[in-house]
């Protein structure tokens, strides 16, 4: 394993934990949406309490993930500004949006109905920003960013729009969605303070739950065609089987700790659950950042920048890391709240 | 719009806008800390209110400048991978310390907006120390890497090729130390005065609330000293533009012709065409006085330079004028509020004082604006001076004309819904206890 191996892992940590908890705010924006019952307003309280504190920092895991991609790996950034230009424009705008509108929301002053369009704002937001965001990583898995950046050839639409505008990359996009809606759930059973409330969220955890193991059936049967290079990884790789194992096993455990109310164990095993996906993906395509054609040793920064990196993250670290559990001990209890 | 104006456009605007949410994010948590160590302190609840009702404020803007600032981060590559894939090994380095500083923001931030009840007042006033700290070093971290591209170091071009990269080396570019300087007094003058002018105007119509009276004193205590000092380092930045960018020095000063004892222009419109700025009043030997401390200096001209190596003069000079002109007032006004503090003269009873500070409410980040206007517009047609020219860094996409309108409009939006949403907050909040008339003596405070 090289330096480049290295950061590049850590780059991918940093994306693991932004679908971990920018994911779950995520998450918590398309049930916001689908808020519903009796309880459809505190629902939605609760949800936006929340996501309060914490999303801004949640949020900055993308910035980190950025910010070392081109640093050390600039030959890929550009590939994919290039490429990938319209999503992620679209991305940003959702971004945008959703982070403007949940402060205008939560922070404007009055709650009358102008105020309210702000939450749908944020709401919509929420879900048209992963399922986007989701594509993207779907076309970096399909393998149709490659030739040095021509993309597919042709014309601007084979070049910006087919790579990513795929059946496969949208079914990316969707299991994103469910992904991050399902631990959402899961996480608000534990953020609930009514036990009816906490009930509500977990049907809905049970539902996403169900429904991921569908995204996730989708993604794999369109994958034959579309994503040929990473489906062969996940099946016959050597760690394959027993990723697959302990994928399942987690996603069981997960919902059978959900069904039995055990909140906590079922909090571990669905994130659990979700960085096994995602290692799975990243595995899988190993020793590609972008295939078919960019490796990771090829697009690296030279090894100065490496090295200094690596030191800067260690650095970093320390301040991040209990910063960090100070704010999620402030405001995320351990327990399930009384 | 041909692809490369409307990138440039885009990035243009999508600074502009960012600039004013990073400029508040920077000053505003040291005024919130102040007002909340001072209810501490004296244990008046009309510091905590305020304390309490900036950080609202703060909080609506916070959340604009962190997606506004991601979109910054994303469009480095849509539309200068060019510019990423040759600079991204060399000054990736303050970007990602910049990254740490975010996160240590965005988490004590939190902490601070959610946190009061929560936890202790010592750490919540350690919290909002914290967001001060990082939120200048973030701002300092990005701007030098905007030093480099003004004065590129830590690296070798052989051949095409980028060799010998140096990220440490870069890091301590000429340019940075002047830059995050200059950059860092121009956050706390711009949302001192801004702030102050916004209580200021309420001050005029009442001169005894004390809310608006205690309001104002902490952000002249964050605003005057550094408007004061503003004109110092900015002549610090000037004269090492004058070794660095002779080309944007002579835009910014509309100098076209190469001269010793060179005269300062004030004011004036260059004509590029006839080589020549007309109408500008002319002070002897100013020019080389400023720029090298040296009444016989030689200024170099834009004749150094290629015609097809020329920024935009026009809007260069403009723009220095701008902001070298409300510096200038600026400071006169940050003058004049600590010679009658000194003399414990009542401030906010000197209605011409209070209107003199009204009046610089958007002064500041007008400066702001027009600063780097000099800075960007000065550095053209160079993304990295000297080496890389923007043309070259520019994505191959085509129809970027329409990312440009649409991020422009959203921005547009966003602008007037967070003016709207602030002046709601500021100017009719029906929740605002009413300290309105309450008269209190400084002496009844301590
Ligand atoms: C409150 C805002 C403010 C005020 C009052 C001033 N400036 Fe400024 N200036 C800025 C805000 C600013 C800025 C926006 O922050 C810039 C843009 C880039 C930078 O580093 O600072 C800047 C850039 C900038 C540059 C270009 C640096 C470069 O391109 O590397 C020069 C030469 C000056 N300034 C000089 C001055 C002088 C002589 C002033 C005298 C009054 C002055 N500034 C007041
Ligand atoms: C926030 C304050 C800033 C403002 C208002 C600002 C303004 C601008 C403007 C107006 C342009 C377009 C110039 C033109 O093409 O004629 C531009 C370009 C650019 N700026 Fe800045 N800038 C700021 C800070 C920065 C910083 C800190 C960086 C750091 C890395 C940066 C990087 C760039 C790049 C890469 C371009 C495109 C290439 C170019 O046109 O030179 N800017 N900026
Ligand atoms: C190319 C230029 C720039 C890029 C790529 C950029 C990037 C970013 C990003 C990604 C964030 C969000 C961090 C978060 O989520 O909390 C942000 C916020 C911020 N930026 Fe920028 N930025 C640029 C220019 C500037 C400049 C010129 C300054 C100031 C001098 C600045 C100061 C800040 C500050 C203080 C914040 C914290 C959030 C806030 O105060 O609203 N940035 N920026």
């Amino acid at each position: 394993m090289t330096l480049a191996d290295v950061i590049a892992g850590i780059v991918f940590a940093a994306l693991n934990a932004y679908a971990l908890l920018g994911g779950a705010d995520y998450g918590g924006g398309v049930w916001d949406l689908l808020a519903g019952g009796p309880r459809k307003e505190r629902q939605r309280e609760r949800i936006a309490e929340a996501i309060g504190p914490v999303w801004e920092a949640n949020h900055v895991w993308l910035i980190l993930a950025l910010v070392l991609l081109f640093t050390c790996f600039p030959p890929a950034f550009a590939r994919l500004g290039i490429l990938l230009h319209i999503p992620l424009s679209l991305v940003l705008i959702g971004i945008v949006l959703r982070g403007s509108a949940f402060t205008f929301w939560r922070y404007g002053g009055q709650a009358d109905d102008e105020q309210r369009h702000w939450g749908v704002v944020f709401a919509v937001a929420s879900l048209v920003t992963p399922l986007l965001l989701g594509t993207a990583a779907g076309a970096i898995a399909s393998g149709a960013l490659g030739e040095e950046g021509k993309g597919s050839g042709g014309g601007f639409s084979a070049r910006y729009v087919a790579p990513w505008l795929t059946p496969f990359a949208l079914s990316v996009g969707v299991f994103a969605v469910v992904a991050f809606a399902f631990l959402a759930a899961v996480y608000l059973t534990l953020e609930a303070e009514e036990p009816e409330l906490r009930e509500d969220f977990r049907r809905r955890g049970l539902g996403a739950g169900a429904a991921l193991f569908g995204a996730a059936l989708l993604v794999l049967l369109l994958s034959r065609g579309g994503a040929p290079r990473v489906r062969e990884g996940l099946i016959f790789a050597p760690w394959a089987a027993p990723l697959h194992v302990c994928t399942a096993a987690a996603a069981l455990t997960a919902l059978a700790a959900l069904w039995r109310r055990r909140y906590r164990v079922a909090r571990m095993a669905a994130a659990l659950q979700v960085s096994l996906i995602l290692w799975g993906w990243g595995l899988s395509q190993y020793p590609y950042l972008l295939p078919p054609d960019l490796t990771i040793a090829a697009a690296a920064a030279p090894a100065v920048t490496l090295r200094l990196v690596l030191g800067t993250l260690a650095l970093g670290g320390v301040v991040l890391l209990p910063s960090l559990y100070y704010l999620f001990r402030v405001f995320k209890s351990i327990e399930p709240r009384a | 719009m041909p692809d490369l104006l409307a990138a440039r456009s885009q990035m243009g605007v999508s600074l502009a806008f960012h600039i004013v949410f990073a400029v508040v994010g920077i000053a505003m948590p040291v005024m919130m800390v102040v007002a909340e160590r001072r209810w501490q302190v004296t244990g008046h609840a009309i510091y905590l209110d305020l304390a309490k009702r900036w950080a609202k404020g703060t909080a609506i803007l916070f959340a604009v400048g962190a997606v506004s600032g991601t979109v910054l981060s994303f469009e480095l590559g849509l539309l200068w991978p060019g510019f990423m894939r040759f600079a991204g090994a060399i000054i990736g380095m303050p970007f990602s310390l910049e990254g740490f500083a975010f996160f240590t923001e965005a988490i004590f931030l939190g902490i601070y907006l959610y946190g009061w009840g929560r936890i202790p007042p010592q750490a919540h006033l350690v919290a909002g120390a914290l967001v001060a700290v990082s939120g200048a070093l973030s701002g300092v971290f990005v701007v030098i890497a905007n030093a480099w591209m003004n004065a590129p170091t830590g690296f070798h071009v052989v051949n095409g090729r980028v060799v010998d990269i140096d990220p440490l080396a870069a890091l301590a570019n000429p340019a940075a130390l002047s830059q995050t300087i200059h950059m860092t007094l121009a956050a706390y003058a711009a949302t001192g005065f801004a702030v102050a002018g916004i209580h200021a105007f309420f001050l005029l119509k009442n001169p005894a609330n004390a809310f608006h009276r205690r309001a104002l004193a902490i952000a002249l205590i964050v605003g005057a000293p550094t408007a004061l000092l503003q004109p110092l380092s900015g002549d610090f930045s000037a004269r090492h533009v004058a070794r660095h960018q002779p080309a944007k020095l002579a835009a910014m000063e509309a100098l076209f012709a190469t001269r010793a004892a060179a005269p300062l222009t004030l004011g004036g419109w260059p004509d590029m065409e006839a080589r020549e700025t007309r109408f500008g009043v002319r002070i002897p030997y100013g020019l080389s006085l400023l720029a090298f401390h040296d009444p016989g200096a030689v200024v170099e001209g834009l004749d150094m330079v290629s015609r097809d190596e020329w920024p935009n003069v026009a809007a260069v000079h403009l723009s220095f004028q701008v902001m070298v002109g409300l510096g200038a007032y600026l400071a006169l006004v940050a003058l004049w509020a600590g010679w009658l503090a000194w003399r414990r003269s009542d401030l906010a009873h000197n209605r011409w004082l209070m209107r003199a500070v009204a009046l610089a409410t958007p002064m500041g980040f007008i400066a702001v604006e027009a600063g780097w206007m000099v800075t960007e517009l000065g550095r053209q047609p160079w993304v990295i001076q000297g080496v890389l020219k923007t043309a070259d860094a520019v994505t191959p996409m085509p129809g970027l004309v329409v990312p440009f309108l649409v991020f422009t409009l959203l921005y547009c939006f966003l602008g007037v819904t967070v003016a709207w949403l602030l002046y709601r907050q500021i100017v009719r909040s029906p929740a605002a206890p009413e300290w309105r008339g309450f008269y209190m003596p400084d002496e009844q405070a301590r």
